[in-house]
């Protein structure tokens, strides 16, 4: 019976949150630990108040304006909602099921202009999944295929409703190093001579000079990369090696008004210093420490920590929707706080951890002050957690997006409900739902 | 294997090696395939413990294993095995080095059952590329053991940050039978025979479902639908069973030692309704499933599975990557508990296997969210004993019981947390890793005079 019970109240939610947009609450959480996002440690006894859909503020001694609905958060953590940078969460429902997988277009006749925005899937499980574990914003792109660009990413949400796009068209993405050779022809010196040839297509398409006849981009791609090359648009570059990464940082001599993004970074730690000059920020997958290819032989688990202690301002991301998908990101940055107890590594402190899973991707892809972190004017997107939200055994109890309550079920918790036990009473468990 | 965006040029289907391509296998050590040779086995383990002292780890958290938590917990051994295991109280002999585990926490040696270090080794390359004889639906005749790179960088950092001590090694999925798996001990040696695990059985890798349909059906030959598998499966076990063993055949040799009882069945199998099937064809045939690897789906027949005394070998959270994965609940584990079947957590990636004590953490907690409260001393035995008994070295390691081996990892913090790491691991014994003491650490050949050659990793 009281199983019965809560399928209804779970069935009634998932139901209504499709029939009829919610609306922004506002809320306070009071008595909680408060995690802000910024690189701070965690405040307990503290308050989050969002009122429009946006933190008025967060903090202990935050007062809390009368009328507004309060929740206890005694026992409980706040935080900003997990944004989740490079993923290709929304573009596959199952990546091994090709129709259903948008990650990639390996036999386009286009490259830098296919744009991630396009096929956004708002009710992907692995959305679902990911906003139970936390996750409320993300940056997509594609994959790279038969070129070395893989397209423009966006910038997503993850709530329960039809408008998931925030921003399209926000970076271009391009690989360079081993996959990048093998794609140019089979070499790095390759995939370099297709960077340069499109960059200065785009140029000279951005200034006007844009010739059709012997022209190597379509047009559509050259339009693409003119923002590239103006410096309206990010480039985000995948690269591992030491040396790769400094042969990017030397681009802006050539092309001056690129921005940089980093994303992989294997050996970052090797050139870390050049990087910090650079001021180039860094998207990397924190628990690569194997050498899974040559160009990944310096690999470790002190990458991230090497790099920020040099001064770099480095996020984690690179989860994609499937297998485990961008909700592991708490247990990734909870990883790197774990390697500050091991002697000669270097790890993070659990303020800068959680900051490079918030803030920190927030900021690398335009959106400082607005997702990632609780400071007033930023959007009401935050989590609460039943314990610290870095530790393996803890998970969000509640998920608010621009100060909507989200729903926390999926196709998995359905299932977990329908086989709770293994009953088959007087109809067979396709009657159970 | 997590499949990274930043590296996916391969495209999703090459993401992971045994989940879309694998397959199984190995073992053989003391006793070797049926009806082989008689008398000493071939490529016969020589493993040797290295030397240790005699310890007593003092004043830990104890996880034994075998479902007991011990606070302020004594473990002894010597000369390679556990003497005793007890309290405060428990007596030190004299002799013995003391090591103040205050605040830590001790558990056995992790165990991977699903493994294919070695065979699917860093740097993944082609050249590298030995976990899968993709050239028949059924090669039974491979053995894992003969692609294993005792220097792969992958087990030296399962040592250092997983706590791994034992591990099987299998042969990917891309077959409906892969080969023989070898199980080893997680030492560096110049050989893989200086890695095989003593006297530990020979498993055989099957495969159900996608992958190799998928790759034969590709290829334009049977099988290319599952019911292609089950008549490949159906027509290679009753040829094994009418082989009178006159002309050595090596393929005969493993699904005879199968049919003998001697080497153990570990069966790709992610679909509740496909390992209904393989449990009827084992009846069939006569054999017996050890253990179901990849089951995401256990959860829904897990009483079948209790009743057949088959371990659910499982992944704590991975689900949705392939059609097979799509009923993939990170409650499998505690509903499998539920349901009073095995549960084991296994890896089949280079990277999980360096967190196996949190993916176990994992599905702990996604059972205790959905009222099934299991004790941590209970979730290590997923990583220990649970996983030692499915490979048939249960007698040998998996719990801290006298008279077994002496593989232990101290752990910095409860285990189960992940703040968690080992401070210090001993294989027989022996005292392999220590984080206090950058010598101790391997560092593979393959690694000498490269970035970052002994650095922590």
């Amino acid at each position: 019976m009281i199983r019965t019970t809560l399928l209804a109240t779970a069935a009634a939610f998932a139901f209504g949150a499709l029939a009829a947009p919610a609306t922004a609450q506002d809320i306070a959480i009071t008595n909680a630990t408060v995690a802000t996002g910024d690189g701070s440690a965690p405040m307990e006894g503290a308050t989050v108040v969002i009122r429009g859909g946006k933190v008025v503020a967060a903090g202990r001694g935050v007062a809390v304006p009368a009328g507004t609905r309060t929740i206890d958060g005694a026992g409980k953590w706040v935080t900003p909602g997990i944004f989740m940078p490079v993923t290709d969460l929304g573009l596959a429902d199952v990546e091994g099921v090709g129709d259903s997988n948008d990650t990639r277009a390996a036999r386009s006749r286009f490259s830098a202009a296919l744009d991630a925005s396009t096929a956004v899937n708002y009710a992907s499980q692995h959305i679902a999944v990911s906003r139970a574990g936390g996750v409320t914003r993300a940056s997509i792109v594609t994959a790279p295929g038969g070129a070395i660009f893989a397209g423009q990413g966006a910038v997503i949400d993850t709530g329960a409703d039809r408008n998931a796009v925030v921003a399209s068209r926000a970076f271009q993405m391009v690989t360079l190093g081993e996959a990048a050779a093998r794609i140019a022809g089979g070499s790095r010196v390759a995939a370099y001579a297709e960077l340069a040839n499109a960059l200065r297509e785009a140029g000279e398409f951005a200034a006007g000079r844009w010739q059709g006849d012997g022209n190597l981009l379509t047009r559509a791609d050259a339009e693409a990369l003119a923002p590239v090359v103006t410096g309206a648009q990010p480039l985000y570059v995948h690269v591992e090696r030491a040396a790769d990464i400094r042969a990017v940082l030397s681009l802006p001599r050539r092309y001056p008004k690129l921005k940089l993004v980093l994303l992989g970074v294997s050996e970052g730690w090797i050139v870390a210093d050049d990087i910090a000059a650079a001021g180039v920020p860094v998207i990397a997958d924190p628990l690569d420490n194997l050498p899974a290819s040559f160009e990944q032989l310096g690999a470790t688990h002190s990458n991230v920590g090497r790099m920020v202690q040099a001064g770099v301002k480095v996020a984690l991301g690179g989860l994609s929707g499937g297998i485990t998908g961008p909700r592991i990101a708490p247990q990734f940055a909870g990883n790197l706080v774990a390697l500050s107890q091991v002697p000669g590594a270097t790890g993070l402190t659990w303020g800068q951890a959680f900051a490079s899973i918030s803030s920190i991707p927030a900021e690398i892809s335009g959106f400082g002050g607005r997702f990632g972190v609780l400071s007033a004017g930023a959007a009401g997107d935050l989590v609460v957690w039943d314990g610290d939200p870095l530790e393996v055994s803890s998970a969000p109890v509640q998920v608010f997006i621009d100060g909507i309550e989200q729903p926390l079920d999926s196709h998995q918790t359905r299932l977990r409900d329908r086989y709770r036990d293994l009953d088959e009473g007087t109809l067979p468990k396709a009657y159970d739902w | 294997m997590r499949y990274r965006t930043f590296t996916a040029i391969g495209g999703a289907l090459a993401l992971s090696a045994c989940t879309t391509n694998g397959t199984p296998d190995t073992v053989a050590s003391a006793s070797s395939g049926p009806s082989a040779t008689k008398g000493e086995a071939p490529y016969a383990s020589t493993y040797k413990p290295y030397p240790g002292a005699a310890t007593a780890l003092v004043g830990a958290t104890v996880f034994d294993g075998a479902g007991q938590r011990i606070d302020n917990g004594t473990v002894l051994f010597s000369e390679g095995k556990v003497v005793a295991v007890g309290g405060a109280d428990l007596a030190i002999p004299a002799g013995y080095t003391r090591v103040d585990g205050t605040g830590k926490y001790v558990t056995p040696g992790i165990i991977d059952i699903h493994s294919h270090l070695g065979d699917y080794p860093t740097p993944s390359v082609e050249a590298h590329s030995d976990g899968n004889e993709a050239t028949s639906p059924a090669t039974p005749e491979v053995w894992a053991e003969h692609s294993v790179w005792p220097q792969d960088p992958g087990f030296t950092r399962a040592l250092a940050n997983g706590g791994i001590t034992s591990l099987q090694i299998l042969p990917g999925s891309a077959n409906l039978f892969g080969g023989r798996t070898v199980t080893l001990k997680n030492v560096a040696s110049r050989t893989v025979q200086g890695m095989k695990f003593p006297g530990a059985p020979n498993g055989l890798k099957m495969a159900c479902g996608e992958n190799p349909k998928r790759v034969y059906g590709g290829k334009g030959r049977a099988p290319s639908t599952r019911m292609g598998n089950f008549a490949v499966n159906r027509q290679t076990w009753f040829d094994a069973k009418a082989y009178d063993g006159k002309k050595r055949d090596l393929a005969k040799e493993t699904l005879k030692g199968v049919l003998d009882g001697e080497i153990l069945v570990h069966n790709h199998c992610y679909r509740a309704d496909e390992m209904a099937l393989v449990l009827d064809m084992a009846k069939e045939m006569g054999y017996k499933v050890t253990a179901f690897h990849h089951a995401v789906e256990s959860y829904k027949i897990g009483d079948l599975l209790r009743e057949s005394d088959v371990c659910s070998a499982i992944w704590a959270d991975w689900y949705g990557f392939k059609m097979e994965s799509y009923d993939g609940i990170p409650e499998n584990g505690a509903l499998l508990y539920q349901a009073g079947a095995c549960v084991v957590i296994h890896s089949d990636d280079e990277n999980g296997i360096q967190r196996l004590n949190q993916e176990a953490a994992k599905a702990q907690a996604a059972g205790k969210r959905a009222g099934i409260a299991i004790a941590d001393a209970e979730v290590i035995r997923w990583i220990t004993l649970n996983a030692a008994k499915a490979m048939g070295i249960d007698d040998q390691t998996g719990s801290l019981a006298p008279g077994k081996m002496a593989d232990v990892v101290l752990w910095n913090a409860n285990p189960l947390s992940v703040y968690a790491r080992p401070e210090k691991v001993w294989v027989d014994g022996a005292l392999l890793f220590d984080a206090n003491d950058p010598k101790r650490r391997p560092v593979s050949d393959f690694e000498l005079g490269q970035p970052g050659e002994g650095d922590v990793k």
